[in-house]
């Protein structure tokens, strides 16, 4: 028991360290732009299709769940709106990145934990380039960019599906649709779920990059590795955005 | 010139591969490090390149003192070490002309011209120049270990370390790289460490030997010595049936 806990406080101040390297590495050159340029490319293009396709179905679902029950209250015009303000605040954000968690995050820490026990990191390092700048910093940046981008493209999705659940079920058109879904929505609504994508993405990529460059030898290192990835950021995932809805709730109202 | 003096390095209470190493390296000779398996070679290697920080002791590498060594320090020390690893550790998702260029670019910050012709013509000391545009997993494991050399050596270091070369090469391929090990040294009076588990290889690359025992250099001395000696290992190891 005391070995798993001197275990749990020794892995704790090794993220505190890998998370401050990257805010050092993040200010200091050199500036691997072209390299960010290209996890953006990779990263954001090997996302989009299952965003896509789980945003859209997930937004047809919602809006097909509450319309029975919305119609019970004789509730049926708020459709739109409830369905818009629940992918906008809490679906959009956290589906996207448990999506992005479990593919782009796995990804991460496969790729550098192969690296690892390859010793391409270690041959990078000798070599004089520090591979948690080429390697990590630019993985995380890409992400943080990423995040917001990829979720606002998840909820417009998100947002046509429902729109094509009530078309199916009452023949709703598109105008009066989004004509609802603008009135319901307000700017403010925006900010809270796209702010905490920002989150999201740099939990995903230092837990990916974290557990990349710490696997263990051999292949059973790199799937233990990217298991733990996924599990370690979807977890946090949560646990974020359970913080982050309590203080927008508090300090900045319902 | 490589100096170590009293290197310790240990993993756990059981796991002490390095427990007073003392070693020179003079400038242009090629030192083999011999040892059993787990003995603490590859450990030695990457200590001398800051890869690994060991316990305690000295490495200086001419006048810097690799031990304690901040950021800045080890690049500069690095510039003058190239390490060739194992299995070569090419960058894999870089084709091999990228992975020779990667520390043109980064490290060394060279223009696209002087890039391209560094590339073509470190690829053509290993004689490797049509495979410029393949990626590594379309190289053979010899293929891969001499795109590895070349890639170390397109900086221009003064010093390699070699971390078993030959292993897992046929005797052919084995034999090749054991050659240009030897061509390296004389065409670049390139300094090296070259450990093996390989008589073929020791036999052609090393001026001298070093065997590392229980922690410790046992014994360093000329190739000729290392057979005459009175360490069952290093004579049998000479004695080897793929040697005779």
């Amino acid at each position: 028991m005391l070995e798993y806990f001197r275990h749990l406080i020794s892995e704790f101040g090794n993220y505190i360290f890998f998370i401050g390297r990257f805010f050092k590495s993040a200010v200091t050159p050199p500036f691997e732009v072209r390299q960010i340029i290209r996890h953006l490319d990779d990263l954001g293009a090997m996302s989009l299709p299952l965003i896509g396709i789980i945003n859209f179905i997930l937004g047809l679902i919602l809006a097909m769940q509450s319309r029975p029950t919305m119609e019970k209250f004789g509730a049926v015009a708020f459709v739109p709106a409830m369905v818009t303000t629940s992918i906008v605040r809490e679906i959009g954000p956290v589906i996207t990145a448990l999506i992005v968690a479990g593919r782009v995050g796995s990804g991460i820490s496969a790729e550098l934990a192969s690296m690892k026990v390859s010793e391409q990191i270690d041959a990078m390092d000798a070599s004089g380039v520090d591979p948690y700048d080429y390697l990590v910093t630019t993985r995380v940046i890409a992400l943080l960019i990423l995040m917001p981008v990829l979720t606002v493209y998840a909820e417009f999705v998100g947002i046509f599906g429902s729109y094509l659940a009530e078309f199916i079920a009452a023949g709703t058109t598109m105008k009066y649709y989004y004509g609802q879904v603008i009135d319901a929505l307000y700017f403010s609504d925006f900010i809270p779920g796209i702010g905490k994508t920002i989150f999201f993405g740099f939990v995903i990529a230092i837990i990916g990059g974290y557990r990349g460059f710490n696997a263990g030898a051999g292949t059973e290192g790199v799937g233990k590795a990217t298991t733990a990835a996924v599990v370690s950021a979807s977890l946090w995932i949560i646990l974020i955005d359970m913080i982050l809805v309590k203080i927008t709730v508090d300090f900045i109202g319902p | 010139m490589i100096t170590i003096r009293n290197l310790h390095k240990a993993f756990s209470a059981q796991l002490r591969p390095l427990r007073g190493v003392d070693l020179d390296v003079a400038d242009g000779t090629t030192l083999t490090v011999l040892g059993r398996s787990g003995s603490g070679k590859s450990v030695l290697l990457k200590s001398i390149v800051g890869l690994l920080e060991p316990d305690r002791g000295s490495i200086r590498v001419d006048d810097d003192e690799v031990v304690g060594a901040d950021r800045a320090l080890l690049l500069k020390i690095r510039r003058k070490v190239g390490y060739v690893f194992q299995n070569g550790a090419l960058y894999d998702s870089l084709t091999v002309g990228e992975n020779l260029s990667f520390p043109l670019e980064k490290v060394l910050k060279l223009g696209r011209d002087e890039i391209r012709e560094r590339v073509h013509e470190y690829l053509g000391h290993v004689g490797l120049l049509d495979k410029i545009n393949k990626m590594p997993s379309e190289l053979s494991g010899g293929q891969r270990k001499r795109v590895g050399v070349a890639r170390t050596i397109i900086t221009e270091p003064r010093y390699l370390l070699y971390d078993e070369p030959t292993t897992g090469l046929d005797p052919q391929t084995a034999k090749d790289i054991a050659k240009l090990v030897v061509q390296l040294q004389e065409e670049l009076k390139i300094t090296s460490i070259v450990v093996t588990h390989d008589p073929y290889c020791l036999n052609i690359v090393a001026d001298r030997v070093a065997f590392i025992d229980d922690g410790k250099v046992v014994f360093n001395g000329t190739k000729e010595e290392s057979k005459e000696s009175d360490i069952e290992f290093l004579r049998e190891f000479f004695t080897a049936e793929v040697i005779s």
